[in-house]
């Protein structure tokens, strides 16, 4: 299980979307997956086509900029960013 | 309860609600709704009492928001509104929306036709305007920088289900009366300030509205020029002379008289706001072949405003209401047709679209 942490922009979106919970994935697009299957239309909110993240999300694990593709250990954190964008 | 006056303002910071009761005079303001997502154009579909919202966020992606409570509670969706994993076109907004004949429409950037007939709830790609003449050309990045040439219009037929005209960024006119099967570039008549690679696209059409008293007398804004047509959109006549500059946005048509017609000129240079800081709006009685200047209750000074292309609309009121939003922020509202006007929001964020029904 990993811990991960959505930003502020996204629960009024979904209805019950927690800021925290926990998440089994193995890498980070798998973890997008496990959160689009209980809140259909997520992964459009995170996710451009190719798939890649859109451009102003940013998603850490472990305190470290990740893709993707990025693994997601048992115990880690997960930290999805609504980056600074504009006034 | 009584019947009443609904404004939609579409803001970069969200969809704002206007009420008043049919004298238009006293607004409440409400919003902002679509948690802030910058709305780029909100319509009120009639049939289904369903506002519909054209949104892009930053961070989260182009979605359309729908409200079946006049704004109370929304839902966001953005299912089916894209060109897939491995499409040539990327779709980085949606703008243009239209509601009729039980469905709604979505133009795209980059330019692509979204139906949904499910209330807004899903949506599906009719038509990206494939072997139109100019099609290879405008959703190439690199040809029109900073960016993809997008749909930013659709105008449906008041009673051809499947006839409609669509708008392309610097290309112009379309139509089709086959539900997007096949199309036909109408910009016959239109001039333009630039090089050409095709006879019948290269246009830069702004804003383009019908009587609703005559499908075949049209109007549009044009980046150079005033248009009027006669024959449903076949050919163009200019009406430009009259006016302070041939440069504008924002076009409304008169509901009850087929040759009035309004319109607000901008410097065309880097300013796009109303010459010399008078603020204006300028009406037709005789379509198009005199114009005069509506003024009274507007700032004639220091007023550098801004209107953009679905930044002003008229209500279907016996005496018609008027109504524009700036991109600073304040509305004005004329409750007999352009004649006098008061200022009915002054700080707003900047607007994008202001669109007006009368609802029970």
């Amino acid at each position: 299980m990993a811990e991960l942490h959505l930003p502020a922009t996204l629960p009024s979106l979904f209805e019950d979307l927690p800021r925290t919970l926990e998440v089994e994935a193995g890498t980070v697009n798998e973890a997008i997956d496990r959160l689009d299957q209980r809140w259909p239309g997520m992964r459009d909110r995170l996710c451009e086509p190719g798939p890649q993240l859109r451009r102003h999300i940013n998603v850490y694990v472990d305190r470290e900029r990740a893709g993707l593709d990025t693994r997601i250990e048992d115990g880690s954190r997960v930290d999805v960013i609504a980056a600074i964008s504009g006034g | 309860m009584p019947r009443r006056v609904v404004l939609l303002v579409g803001t970069r910071k969200g969809c704002f609600v206007m009420e008043s009761d049919l004298d238009r005079r006293d607004w409440r303001i409400r919003g902002p709704y679509c948690d802030g997502w910058p709305v780029y154009h909100a319509i009120y579909d009639g049939e289904s009492g369903t506002i519909y919202a054209a949104a892009a966020s930053e961070w989260h992606g182009s979605g359309i928001w729908r409200s079946g409570d006049l704004g109370e509670s929304w839902q966001l969706s953005s299912e089916g509104l894209g060109y897939g994993e491995d499409a040539e076109l990327k779709l980085s907004k949606v703008s243009g929306l239209s509601a009729a004949h039980g469905r709604v429409l979505a133009g795209a950037e980059a330019a692509g036709v979204f139906e949904s007939r499910d209330g807004g709830a899903t949506w599906s790609l009719k038509s990206t305007l494939d072997g139109q003449p100019g099609r290879e050309l405008w959703n190439i990045p690199e040809n029109q920088p900073p960016g993809h040439l997008g749909m930013p219009a659709i105008m449906p037929h008041p009673t051809e289900p499947e006839h409609f005209w669509v708008v392309i960024q610097g290309m112009g006119i379309f139509e089709t009366t086959d539900d997007a099967a096949t199309w036909t570039p109408r910009n016959n008549g239109l001039r333009a300030a630039w090089p050409r690679e095709h006879e019948d696209v290269g246009f830069c059409v702004h804003k383009l509205v019908m009587s609703p008293l005559d499908t075949d007398r049209m109007y549009q804004q044009n980046h150079v020029g005033m248009h009027r047509s006669d024959d449903g959109g076949h050919s163009w006549v200019e009406v430009t002379e009259g006016l302070p500059t041939e440069f504008g946005f924002a076009a409304a048509t008169h509901p009850h008289d087929r040759d009035s017609f309004y319109v607000i000129p901008l410097d065309p240079g880097h300013g796009r706001f109303m010459p010399d800081g008078h603020a204006s709006v300028w009406r037709t009685n005789d379509a198009g072949s005199s114009w005069r200047r509506l003024e009274s209750g507007l700032p004639t000074q220091d007023a550098y405003l801004g209107v953009l292309r679905e930044g002003m609309a008229i209500d279907d009121l016996d005496v018609p209401g008027l109504y524009f939003g700036t991109s600073t922020g304040q509305v004005f509202a004329s409750a007999d047709e352009g004649e006098s006007w008061s200022e009915i929001a002054s700080y707003l964020p900047a607007i994008a679209s202001v669109e007006v029904a009368v609802v029970e």
